[in-house]
């Protein structure tokens, strides 16, 4: 297929799981400014976001309404939630011929009822319809690739475009909130740590996972494990992963076994998820972990960029 | 005038039998209904005509108007004859003004018509095409002033649009009124991709072996024509490439793909002549490819329709197709040219200033009906102002009568009326012959008594039915 179609296949399923990350921010920030300080809650999502400077530019301070319209709907906000479904409609059009028409109608039919939504849409009465909004747009547009593409090329790019930047996600959403997790910040029994690593679950929809996982207490060290190490978990680092190395290992078998950098450092990656202990991983820093994965997953993308889509 | 539902007369027309029945029995409700209906579908398969420089909705939509044009079998054999034999002069003609140029040198079409039309493209002089087919994909714009009167009203030789809306309109059709279809017995278009499809694989380098690699070369989505590339692409499983997806190297031409350089041998391009190849036209396009002409020229890659096929379709050189049909073929034309008054010509120029009030008046060059004044319906002012710019660059114009163009009941805000509408064919040549299916593009025009069908001015479509015969 042509590159640049891989590149819009790819970049259309970033911005679809980007959009939806955004949602679950969100909606996590949303029920913990109820509990904690309402500003910390608001800068956290900022920061997994990865918009805090460019927001606290334009803001002194993050609440509900700033912050909300801010990853929501705001124009200057490349990774606002209107903005990156209007990237994602970009792409998909690019490569039309490459989408089901399932595919183009989940994208085009969100476009088309984000072109009427307002800023209203992100005020504290309507945000949690907008954010069930988002959530059902981008189930929508998986339920549709997943279903409706012929297992082929253009299929594993957008797979891979999903389970690279939901890779991200949660590494972004672990980082910020890593010095809750680090056992001299735990103290037993306290109602508000319970809340926050909470809190983390949600963001990544995983609270039942955990309980079905651990089936206990909601513990800082397991929802480390939950999130980074284990396989059953569909938005851990080692789930998004595996499923990464799975797509580059078919795209490489469609292209006669051609390999290139982004084949080794996935895989490099994807090992030593598969191999590292929760325990080594905090003895040795889980913070110094978390940035590790997020610059490697960046560099992963670009080596891919260079190998497939040029 | 002509109502292609009732005639002259008022008494339905055999053909529209069906059409008049299933009128009668929808209620006005359900027309609404129904067109809104086919409104949202439109807009969710993403069928937008993007107008980027106008303002307002970037992404509009053609108005569709839900009831159909319907030509019987007869009158479309008739067409379809006119329109093979025409299309098949119009190649002719460009490979002879390409080559030879023994028209030229009989004097039946002035010579520096071509040579100093700017679509004449140098770069095609002396050279051999597969099939020594020009213009592979023709749209020919007929009008209807009676039973059996219809014109050509102009020839598109380079790259003519529309086609994806006759297909998505049956499409849509079918899909509001599966029972009028059930009855009508009409011909099917749906099988146009794979027709197109052959036909530019006939035309693949002669030294092309295996199955020759068809690509759409596209400006992109900014175009507003980018639906109908990208769909014409899907329907015939092929890329949709745009210049930078093509690499141009010993000779040859590539296409850049995950797997690395992959040969093109057929280019549908939907670009034109002049942006092509930066090193053979514009040097500022950053559409094309450089080198693609280089390449072409070597017979390393197909471009369809062919560089400078426009010389073909120049309203100045449209006065001349009947002698074409007659000078390659030694056939009389099937159909009628519109009489076209060229004021170029001083008897022809007073003729026009004479009778500017009946007149239609518009550049030989140019497109989207711009430039062009419409007598009868201009006011006294405008007529003298535009008889100011006549007398001025007459060259630049020509002139033809007013015709009644034939109407067709459309729905409209006050319900049911008729409206004027044209005909827009589109005629496929390659190495096994020329192909048409069975229909085209109508197009209304939704203004009251308008006469320009124009989809920037205001003008929609409908599903055009032949019927079986």
């Amino acid at each position: 297929m042509l590159a640049r179609a891989a590149d819009s296949m790819f970049w259309l399923a970033r911005y679809m799981e980007r959009m939806d990350f955004v949602g679950r921010l969100l909606e996590a920030a949303q029920m913990m400014s109820g509990v904690s300080t309402e500003a910390e809650e608001w800068r956290s999502a900022l920061i997994a976001a990865g918009c805090e400077e460019a927001f606290f530019a334009k803001h002194e301070t993050a609440t509900l309404e700033t912050a909300a319209l801010y990853l929501g709907c705001d124009k200057d906000n490349p990774s606002s939630i209107l903005n990156c479904l209007e990237m994602a409609r970009l792409n998909a059009r690019a490569m039309r011929t490459n989408l089901t028409r399932d595919m183009w109608t989940a994208v085009n039919d969100a476009w088309l009822v984000a072109r009427r939504i307002d800023s209203d849409a992100f005020t504290p009465a309507r945000l949690d319809d907008t954010i069930e909004w988002v959530k059902t747009v981008s189930m929508r547009f998986y339920g549709a690739f997943v279903g409706s593409m012929l297992r082929s090329e253009a299929y594993y790019f957008t797979r891979l475009g999903c389970f690279l930047e939901r890779a991200d996600n949660t590494a972004r959403i672990l980082d910020v909130k890593y010095h809750v997790l680090l056992p001299d910040y735990a103290r037993i029994g306290d109602a508000f740590d319970y809340y926050q690593w909470t809190s983390i679950l949600r963001s990544v929809s995983a609270v039942r996972a955990y309980q079905w996982v651990y089936r206990g207490k909601v513990s800082p060290w397991n929802v480390a494990e939950l999130l980074i190490l284990r396989p059953e978990m569909p938005r851990s680092l080692r789930r998004c992963y595996d499923e990464t190395v799975e797509c580059l290992e078919r795209l490489a078998s469609e292209h006669g076994g051609r390999r290139g950098e982004c084949h080794r450092l996935a895989g490099a990656l994807g090992a030593q998820l598969r191999f590292a202990r929760i325990g080594d991983i905090f003895q040795s820093g889980l913070h110094e972990h978390l940035t590790n994965m997020i610059d490697r997953t960046a560099d992963l993308g670009q080596d891919i960029a260079a190998f497939y889509m040029r | 005038m002509f109502d292609e539902m009732r005639g002259a007369g008022g008494d339905l027309r055999a053909s529209y039998a069906h059409v008049g029945e299933w009128l009668d029995a929808l209620k006005p409700d359900a027309l609404v209904a129904k067109r809104a209906e086919a409104e949202r579908l439109f807009r969710r398969i993403g069928i937008t005509f993007a107008v980027y420089d106008e303002g307002g909705d970037p992404e509009r939509l053609i108005p569709f108007d839900i009831i159909p044009r319907v030509l019987d079998g007869e009158e479309w054999s008739f067409l379809a004859r006119g329109l093979e034999q025409r299309v098949k002069a119009l190649n002719a003609f460009l490979k002879d003004v390409y080559g030879p140029r023994e028209i030229l040198r009989a004097g039946a079409v002035p010579e520096a018509l071509i040579t100093q039309n700017p679509a004449f493209e140098a770069i095609m002089v002396g050279l051999e095409v597969p099939a020594g087919v020009y213009t592979h994909i023709a749209g020919i714009d007929i009008v209807r002033t009676g039973p059996r009167e219809f014109y050509v009203l102009e020839d598109n030789c380079r790259t003519p649009s529309g086609v994806s809306y006759m297909l998505e309109n049956r499409a849509v059709m079918m899909r509001l009124f599966p029972e009028l279809f059930a009855k009508a017995g009409v011909e099917p278009v749906s099988y146009y991709p794979e027709l197109l499809l052959r036909m530019l694989q006939s035309v693949a380098p002669p030294r092309c072996s295996g199955e020759p690699t068809v690509v759409i070369l596209t400006p992109g989505q900014y175009n507003s024509a980018y639906y109908e590339h990208s769909f014409l692409a899907d329907e015939m499983g092929v890329e949709l490439v745009e210049g930078a997806d093509l690499v141009v190297q010993d000779g040859a031409v590539f296409m850049r793909t995950t797997g690395g350089l992959k040969r093109v041998d057929v280019i549908y391009r939907r670009i034109d002549d002049a942006f092509l190849d930066p090193l053979a036209f514009r040097p500022d396009s950053t559409l094309g490819a450089p080198g693609l002409i280089g390449a072409y020229r070597q017979g390393a890659v197909t471009l369809c329709n062919a560089p400078g096929a426009g010389v073909a379709d120049d309203k100045a050189v449209y006065v001349h197709v009947p002698a074409m049909i007659r000078f390659y073929l030694g056939e009389e034309p099937i159909l009628n040219n519109v009489p076209t008054y060229d004021c170029s010509r001083p008897d022809d120029l007073q003729y026009v200033l004479d009778n500017i009030a009946e007149l239609v008046v518009k550049e030989a060059r140019g497109s989207g009906g711009y430039g062009m004044l419409v007598g009868p319906h201009a006011t006294k002012a405008q007529r003298s102002d535009f008889a100011k710019k006549l007398k001025a660059h007459p060259h630049v114009y020509i002139a033809q009568p007013t015709l009644s163009l034939s109407t067709c009941p459309t729905f409209v805000e006050k319900g049911v009326a008729p409206r004027h509408i044209d005909l827009r064919p589109f005629v496929l040549s390659g190495a096994d012959g020329v192909r048409i299916v069975p229909g085209g593009l109508t197009r209304v025009a939704l203004r009251e008594g308008s006469l320009v069908v124009n989809s920037s001015q205001g003008g929609g479509t409908k599903d055009t039915w032949v019927l079986r015969k």
